[in-house]
């Protein structure tokens, strides 16, 4: 009994998984036809963009400085055994542009601004507001849902370049103001490996993927979470925990895709 | 429409990031160094090429003037056909001779271009007729070894 029981349990964990993964698709449709008014109102989407991009703007300033200062003094150490610090630039920047800036923006964007967007979105439902707007013939996808996801889609883009321009600052600032490594050959060996189209657009490109992520994750469970206060908490976790997930995971793809070692 | 301090934020936050993309496109990019748009093509055979790779630099006097944008095995000749693109900016004689040479001892492969003295200059599609082969470091240890064992008898 206990067997037939346990199987039943995963069974309907499965189906359950699956489901809201239907669920989230419709969801992610209905933003999307939804979207007219966030641009023709897009009043909106500027107050959301100020939310979730510029008041993001701090900690992805700081933290993209921090892992500059750290990515200058980790790769001057191991570049040094082989005689080679100048190339320290082109370590630097090219492992900002084409992983770190991105990944750790976007997982620094699910805490900071996707874990708001769940809550505010599962308390407006638990106190019934989008029940109301739905009744007003307002709908909330389109006035409350579409504005945060494109706010969210754009400012994920602006939000990694910007951590990837602190971050070869920070590695300026260790390597060459700090440890002495030659200016010129600095920035000479980093614009020499350093593609416009393959590093900076790829990297571009995968930041504006999981902006996309990380916001349909957080609006779908905020939208999706039971109206009580636990329901809510749970909901801006699993937020976090499963936009990070999603990004490193797309992050494995999209690497596979772009970088495939030609 | 009354303006407020959201939409300076917001424009500001813009700004930035526009800002940041043409650090990254100039300062930290080759966007600067070298316009893909203006160039021509150019095909060089090697017997081997080594290590080389698309995206590869060409130089001449050491200063870059193009890169790799193909490599394929040609099928009849069982030679590698590499395809350059070289910036409008610079001309060529047709006597000219490539090279794939090292960036320092283990540093990565790219292609040299020594003028010859011809008066044609080479034209877009031409191919350069004198090219000479990436050093292979297993052959040279190999004749090594062989011309040691020689002595030795």
């Amino acid at each position: 009994m206990a067997l037939v029981n346990s199987v039943r349990k995963i069974g309907h964990r499965v189906i359950e998984a699956i489901w809201r993964i239907g669920y989230a698709t419709h969801f992610f449709v209905l933003i999307l036809l939804n979207s007219g008014s966030s641009f023709r109102r897009f009043r909106l989407t500027v107050k959301e963009l100020f939310f979730t991009g510029v008041m993001s703007l701090i900690i992805i300033l700081v933290a993209g400085l921090f892992v500059g200062v750290v990515l200058g003094l980790q790769g001057y150490e191991i570049l040094k055994r082989y005689g080679s610090e100048s190339a320290l630039g082109t370590l630097v920047a090219l492992s900002l542009l084409r992983e770190l800036g991105p990944v750790l923006a976007a997982l620094l964007f699910a805490g900071r601004a996707g874990s708001a967007m769940t809550a505010e979105i599962g308390l407006m439902k638990a106190s019934e507001q989008l029940a109301a707007m739905d009744m007003m013939a307002v709908s909330p996808i389109a006035r409350v849902v579409a504005p945060r996801f494109w706010a969210g889609v754009i400012s994920m883009p602006i939000l990694a370049t910007i951590f990837s321009v602190m971050g070869v600052f920070g590695g300026y600032l260790v390597g060459v103001v700090y440890i002495g490594v030659d200016e010129g050959s600095f920035w000479s060996q980093m614009q020499g490996s350093v593609e416009f189209q393959h590093d900076v657009m790829n990297g571009v490109f995968k930041s504006f993927i999981f902006g996309i992520a990380v916001t349909v994750i957080s609006l779908f469970e905020g939208f999706d979470a039971p109206p009580t206060a636990e329901g809510v908490s749970r909901a801006t976790t699993r937020t976090v925990v499963q936009s990070s997930l999603i990004i490193l995971l797309l992050d494995v793809v999209l690497t596979a895709l772009m970088f495939r070692g030609n | 429409m009354e303006r407020t301090t959201w939409d300076l934020w917001v424009g500001a936050f813009v700004v930035a990031g526009v800002a940041a993309l043409a650090i990254l496109a100039f300062k930290v990019g080759n966007l600067s160094t070298y316009n893909a748009s203006e160039s021509y093509t150019l095909k060089a055979n090697f017997t081997n090429i080594g290590g080389l790779k698309t995206t590869a630099s060409v130089r001449s006097a050491g200063v870059l003037i193009g890169r790799v944008i193909e490599i394929k095995l040609n099928p009849q000749r069982y030679e590698a056909e590499v395809t350059l693109s070289i910036d409008k900016r610079y001309q060529f004689p047709k006597d000219s001779l490539i090279s794939i040479l090292t960036s320092g001892l283990l540093g990565e492969q790219y292609l040299g271009l020594k003028p010859g003295a011809d008066d044609d200059m080479l034209k877009n599609g031409d191919a350069i007729k004198q090219s000479r082969s990436a050093l292979v470091l297993e052959d040279l240890i190999g004749q090594v070894v062989a011309s040691k064992a020689e002595g030795a008898k």
